[in-house]
């Protein structure tokens, strides 16, 4: 019997070290420490109903389990085999409580391939791994394969780069392989900066070895012998297993030198990112391994041709590298057989904002932003309207109810305004202003620009100075159009990916959510109530009893008392003077009568 | 070049770091990460010595740190806390928290405590969105995150 933990960054903010801590402690108190095997696994992906214990063979799925819970699980489950119910995922529908994850709304539509073994198997553990199929995949090209038959399975396939652009990877090791050289490298880009985006992150925790062995096939397969990981230092866990799991290669001889007695010779380094997001670019994170600041250069050269220390160098994301052994073994036909016609096999989603169901998805390449939401993320929370959904982080854009039906592959969303992104997806209801997003991502792109060319370094600030103008009242409708003037000329003329794309969040909110903006300007309102300058805090004169809490809790003085008896009531009403108003929201936590709202 | 005015200690173990990367100027973020991971920031005098020992111009050493939000010219509080301002925190409200902290301990961000408790920042994404808002202090992260929670988080470290 095996009692899974979930130790992703998730579940362990969630105490879900302490709960592998009891289950070890309770069951050796019971003498059942060798018939029972604690793992901590990697995350599961339902992260909103952390921390997930399973229980397997019987495939039970315990959700937000608390350390005190173990006892009973214990007790109930392991040595008298009756389910604990009140720790079973409830159907938000039927209310029935569900054991097996395969019948949640939450897993029935995914297809795990990248995410294969991720809550599945210790991810520290080399033998787990090679128990579910890790490293087959390496010994079956170093053994029956050539270089060039590598490239054609991964070319045919049809596995485009996750990291978002979406190159096609096969022809990508294909250009690397052509210039062959003494030295070349594999690089895998582990510098996930998108905020709101987790996948590689999850990935690297929780099977790192995927990782590895798929650097050493694409080493073998361009005719590279060193490996090279760009990791985040933000990811501790993730930098911990990536060690945990090359040391482990290492000693199998599977990395290192005369791999299985095939005469190929392949190592991997870590080398940390120190927080830019622009080293995601990958002539940036080139430089940044070379110990210089992450600045892009112009491509061509690509760094195929120069890249790191000026050699051939091939650069992946972590996604798409999960993504290689599974193909080997299967085959690319099978690979090819799931997607849409353009983009095959699945994407890694981080589900996030306000929905029911966060957390790490896999589905595959076609499946409806509706089934992302509503089936797999179970709506929107509390019952709130759908608003619109972000994908692709700052270099996307914010899709709408229109655009629901769309299935998510890389044309689709770019011909809707957005792009696939790294798999960052942000769902958003109508708490949230489209102006203020706009801006908080513009504020986002300033910070993270690196100064090199003018249109990003000058133009974002330039759009971000004209949106904080509108959020806070001041705003014309030439600033409308003088937006659009300015992110045309970014797109066309920055140096880079970052700028390139930066002006999206922009251009789409002003697309989709042009009526929104036009408030700002000429209403001067914020129908979200997120843009402070614009609020006004009103009390209803006829539903104010006049008991003076609000008053005593204003931290400005703002408040004060009329002249105006409400019928029914015995006190004059209360009144606010909107010069002298912070917009703090003291006033209205106070009122016990509903008396004040924001307009 | 300013007189080096680091203690001893501190002059051989960055030394040491640095002779541990080979004095290697292609190793200067290593390094910077190394030096950083023992004192808690890299003001002027370190820097100077790192690039001394890498044989590397201090504009260039300087130019890093300045350039990769993770590297510090100050040094942090105690309990540095930092607060989420990934999108996904962003939609649920981590603003509201940030001000309640920022009210609470009387600091903008970037700022410390007078008496060195506490020091102040904001990141983006450290990869919980399920657990949005979230903030970090020290090592310990804590999840769905109110304005109202932020007295009794603090009361801990206190």
């Amino acid at each position: 019997m095996h009692v899974l933990v979930c130790g992703g960054t998730g579940c362990q903010a969630s105490a879900s070290a302490q709960i592998i801590k009891n289950f070890e402690d309770i069951l050796a108190a019971k003498g059942l420490q060798d018939e029972v095997q604690v793992v901590r696994t990697g995350c599961f992906g339902f992260c909103e109903k952390g921390p997930i214990v399973k229980i397997m063979p019987d495939n039970t799925f315990y959700t937000q389990v608390k350390p005190e819970d173990v006892e009973k699980i214990v007790n109930e489950h392991i040595i008298k085999g009756r389910k604990v119910t009140d720790l079973l995922y409830m159907d938000p529908e039927n209310k029935e409580h569900v054991a097996d994850s395969k019948h949640m709304g939450f897993y029935r539509k995914q297809l795990r391939i990248a995410l294969r073994n991720c809550g599945f198997i210790n991810p520290e553990n080399i033998d787990e791994c090679i128990s579910r199929g890790g490293y087959e995949a390496l010994g079956k090209v170093l053994s029956e394969m050539t270089p060039q038959q590598v490239v054609d399975e991964i070319t045919k396939s049809g596995l485009r780069g996750r990291g978002g652009a979406g190159f096609p990877t096969g022809v990508k090791w294909g250009l690397c392989a052509k210039n062959k050289c003494d030295e070349m490298y594999v690089i895998c880009n582990a510098d996930e900066g998108d905020p709101g985006a987790f996948m590689d992150r999850s990935i690297m925790e929780g099977d790192p070895h995927s990782i590895v062995e798929a650097m050493a096939i694409c080493g073998y397969a361009i005719g590279a012998t060193h490996g090279l990981v760009y990791i985040r230092a933000e990811y501790p866990l993730a930098i911990h297993r990536l060690q945990v799991a090359i040391a482990q290669a290492r000693e199998y001889g599977l990395l290192g030198k005369d791999i299985l007695g095939s005469g190929f010779d392949f190592d991997i380094e870590l080398r940390y990112g120190a927080g830019a997001f622009v080293c995601g670019e990958e002539t940036a994170l080139i430089h940044s391994m070379e110990g210089k600041r992450g600045e892009p250069t112009l491509k061509p050269p690509f760094p195929a041709v120069s890249g790191y220390m000026a050699k051939p160098s091939n650069v992946n994301n972590v996604e798409t590298f999960a993504n290689v052994p599974i193909i080997i073994t299967k085959g690319a036909d099978w690979f090819a057989s799931i997607g849409s016609e353009k983009s095959k096999g699945t994407k890694v989603f981080a589900l996030a904002g306000q929905i029911n169901n966060v957390g790490l998805i896999e589905v595959p390449m076609g499946t409806t932003l509706r089934d992302i939401i509503y089936e797999i993320g179970g709506g929107i929370k509390g019952g709130r309207k759908f608003k619109a959904v972000q994908t692709g982080g700052p270099s996307g854009g914010c899709l709408t109810e229109k655009h629901l039906d769309t299935p998510i592959d890389y044309e689709s969303l770019a011909a809707a305004g957005s792009m696939m992104g790294s798999g960052g997806m942000v769902v958003m209801d109508d708490t949230s202003c489209m102006v203020a997003i706009a801006k908080f991502y513009l504020e986002f792109t300033c910070e993270e620009s690196c100064g090199k060319c003018s249109p990003c370094r000058i133009g974002n600030k330039r759009m971000l100075e004209i949106l904080t103008k509108i959020t806070e009242g001041r705003g014309t409708m030439d600033d409308l159009q003088e937006l659009r003037n300015l992110a045309a000329v970014i797109k066309d003329t920055a140096l880079c990916g970052l700028g390139q794309t930066s002006p999206n969040p922009v251009l789409s909110t002003l697309d989709n959510f042009w009526d929104e903006y036009v408030e700002h300007v000429v209403d001067k309102k914020c129908r979200a109530g997120v843009c402070k300058k614009l609020m006004r805090y009103e009390i209803d004169k006829e539903k104010c009893i006049g008991c003076g809490a609000c008053k005593k809790n204003c931290p400005a003085e703002a408040i004060s008392k009329t002249d105006y008896i409400a019928p029914g009531h015995k006190l004059p009403s209360m009144t606010i003077d909107p010069s002298k108003c912070i917009k703090c929201g003291a006033c209205i936590s106070t009122c016990k009568f509903s008396a004040i709202s924001v307009k | 070049m300013a007189v080096i005015k680091l203690s001893e200690a501190k002059v051989n173990f960055i030394k040491d770091v640095c002779k541990s990367y080979g004095n290697k100027p292609g190793e200067v973020i290593n390094v910077l990460h190394k030096v950083q991971g023992e004192y808690g920031y890299l003001p002027a005098e370190v820097q100077e010595l790192v690039a001394k020992e890498l044989g590397i111009p201090v504009s260039r050493v300087y130019g890093i740190v300045s350039f990769y939000s993770f590297f510090t010219m100050t040094p942090k509080g105690e309990y540095p806390i930092s607060v989420c301002l990934g999108t996904a925190c962003y939609v649920r409200g981590a603003e509201k928290v940030l001000d309640e902290l920022k009210r609470q301990l009387g600091i903008n961000v970037g700022e410390v405590t007078p008496d060195g408790k506490f020091s102040l920042t904001c990141l983006r994404c450290v990869g919980a969105c399920g657990l949005a808002p979230v903030i970090e202090v020290g090592d310990k992260v804590y999840g769905r995150m109110t304005p109202d929670r932020v007295k009794d988080v603090l009361a801990e470290y206190k």
